[in-house]
């Protein structure tokens, strides 16, 4: 599947608009159109009381998510969770339609390359030049030397790191590191990319290309949950907002803000008379969560 | 293509990491050369002990008056003694002429008699149970005397002292020696895995990461397992050829002048070399999966 420019070519992101209806929002049972859906998971660590606490929402296909709350309110478990990192004490957690508790540990690798995952600390092979270490996630799959040396500089050239295709890790400046982090993320053409702080480690100027970065791969159809402190950047691109405090979930607002805020009448009305919106992503052939579940 | 993945993935990070894998790479170089030197010295030592223990003797002595009959029915019961290995005659003539080459002033005196009497010289199976042997042979009486087992023997010896002494001694060789080869082996086995688990551990990140992406253990694990063959092969090789310039230039000058270095009983070259390569190579391959196992279970 090639991800062109055109599909890429990036929105002004303060004109986009919210893309969801909130009659959608209400939770059906193993709903596929749910990319991520939690009922009331739990997660406790031996030293602390909660991780996770009784979270339940859904984020449909498509969607772009932001989740806010302060250090140790439960972003990064949350995160964990979704990967398979970490199993919950409670509660289920159904991905594309399908839970995840179901999948065998033999079956989790092939359920990770179904996601995109981008960290604050980029979580790069430092052994790998920037070319190999997105390589590296195609090469997992099994997929050819040759078809791989065609895609990767395609999606190198599309984060803007065409001419640092041989460098290592060490060589690059922060907001570099993470770009190729996505890259990495985004080459496989995950249905879902899920981004924990990442540009937590990362000026604003540069934070602000990373969150371009993740907007354009949204538009093309790949559900996004960004876990943040960046209160600016929240506020700038009026996404969904899924606020945690001490593992609960505390407020969950269609383009919200990083601070809580009252959607006005006159707002909502204008959200509600917008046409449904048309599925953001197509049934896609490599959209193939559903092999992960196959023996 | 699978292979040629894992091969390209091993040099790479034999490159990339080239610390930790010289480390590896030193630490069976070290255990490989000290084993190699040693294995030998044991072998040369044990051989050499069972050598004067193969040289106790029991001399059953006959009556002066025995006839060939006697001898070879005293023969034949020695023989079939489960304890026994072998039997030699000598005959009074013979055991003459070897004692009067020996000794011949003294053997002059005697002029024309032969006080010497015939001799079945008896090798037992075990060197051990020498004693238990000469007892059974001449059984002490009620009355503090002995007799033969059989009226044809007259008297029956193993020089007694000496016998323990040696016993004794070459036991405590062989033990010895043993125990420092096994406490050596083990030693080796304990430095090579723990530096593979060292450079695996600096790697636990890595396998993290790895594994974030999506790849399966299998995928992970034979580059590493591989590794562990490639270092454990260099490392081994390096060993069998530093041995190998130590015996033309040290040991084999040498051999004609000490017969511990000749002993036959030493392991031959090439069998020692296989030994080693193989053992560096198994250890350090089996070090990098075990160590790795841990970090697989993310
Ligand atoms: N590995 C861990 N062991 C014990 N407690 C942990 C661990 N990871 C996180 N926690 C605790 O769980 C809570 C939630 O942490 P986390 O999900 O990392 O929060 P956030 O990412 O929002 O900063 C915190 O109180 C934290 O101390
Ligand atoms: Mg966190």
């Amino acid at each position: 599947m090639a991800a062109t420019e055109h599909e890429l070519r990036l929105r002004d992101t303060r004109s986009a608009q919210p893309q969801l209806d909130p009659r959608m929002l209400a939770v059906r049972p193993g709903d596929p159109a749910n990319a991520i859906e939690l009922r009331n998971v739990s997660r406790t660590y031996d030293t602390s009381k909660a991780g996770l606490n009784e979270a339940s929402f859904a984020v449909r296909r498509g969607e772009f998510v932001f989740l806010v709350g302060q250090t140790g309110s439960g972003k990064s478990t949350l995160m964990r969770l979704l990967i398979k990192e970490l199993e919950p004490d409670s509660g289920s957690i159904l991905v594309a339609g399908r839970d995840i508790g179901e999948l065998r540990r033999k079956q989790i690798p092939f359920y990770r390359r179904n996601l995109g995952v981008v960290f604050q600390d980029f979580k790069l092979l430092p052994n790998r030049t920037v070319h190999d270490n997105v390589a590296y996630a195609l090469q997992v799959t099994g997929m050819g030397r040759r078809e791989i040396r065609s895609k990767v500089p395609d999606i190198l050239r599309l984060t803007g790191l065409a001419t640092k295709l041989h460098h290592y890790p060490d060589q690059l400046s922060g907001g570099e590191q993470q770009r190729v982090a996505i890259a990495r993320a985004f080459v496989n053409h995950p249905p879902l990319l899920l981004a924990d702080e990442p540009t937590g480690n990362l000026d604003p100027e540069t934070s602000i290309g990373i969150m371009q970065l993740l907007y354009r791969i949204n538009r093309t159809g790949t559900t996004v949950l960004v876990a943040t402190h960046d209160a600016d950047m929240v506020d700038r691109m009026r996404r969904r907002v899924i606020e945690l405090e001490r593992g609960r979930i505390i407020r969950d607002e269609l383009a919200g803000r990083y601070a809580p805020s009252d959607v006005s009448t006159a707002e909502f009305g204008a959200l509600l008379s917008e046409p449904a919106p048309a599925p953001q992503r197509a049934p896609d052939p490599a959209d193939d969560f559903d092999q992960a579940f196959v023996d | 293509m699978r292979l040629g993945f894992c091969i390209r993935e091993a040099l790479r990070s034999l490159r990339r990491n080239a610390v930790p894998s010289f480390a590896a790479l030193a630490s069976v170089l070290v255990t490989l050369l000290v084993l190699g030197v040693f294995i030998p010295i044991v072998q040369a030592t044990t051989g050499a002990a069972n050598d004067v223990r193969g040289k106790v003797l029991v001399n059953v002595y006959l009556q002066d008056d025995a006839t060939p009959a006697d001898v070879t029915r005293v023969r034949a019961a020695l023989v079939a003694d489960p304890q026994v290995r072998s039997v030699e005659f000598v005959s009074k003539e013979a055991a003459l002429r070897r004692e009067s080459e020996q000794n011949p002033d003294a053997y002059k005196l005697l002029g024309g008699t032969n006080p010497l009497p015939d001799t079945l010289r008896v090798t037992p199976k075990n060197p051990d149970n020498v004693l238990a042997l000469v007892t059974k042979l001449a059984p002490t009486q009620g009355d503090g005397g002995v007799t033969g087992a059989d009226p044809a023997i007259e008297s029956v010896r193993s020089s007694k002292d000496d016998t323990e002494k040696i016993l004794t001694a070459t036991k405590v060789v062989k033990y010895t020696t043993g125990l420092l080869a096994l406490l050596l082996i083990v030693a080796s086995i304990l430095l090579i895995s723990n530096t593979v688990r060292l450079s695996v551990f600096a790697r636990r990140r890595e396998v993290q990461v790895m594994k974030l992406v999506g790849a399966t253990d299998g995928f992970i694990r034979w580059p590493f397992v591989l590794e562990g063959i490639l270092l454990g092969a260099m490392g081994a090789t390096l060993a069998v050829l530093l041995l190998g310039v130590i015996k033309v230039a040290l040991i084999d000058p040498l051999v004609s002048d000490f017969a511990l270095l000749a002993a036959p009983q030493t392991i031959g070259f090439g069998m020692l070399v296989g030994v080693l390569f193989l053992a560096g190579v198994v250890v350090s391959a089996c070090g990098s999966a075990l160590s790795l196992r841990r970090f697989l279970n993310v």
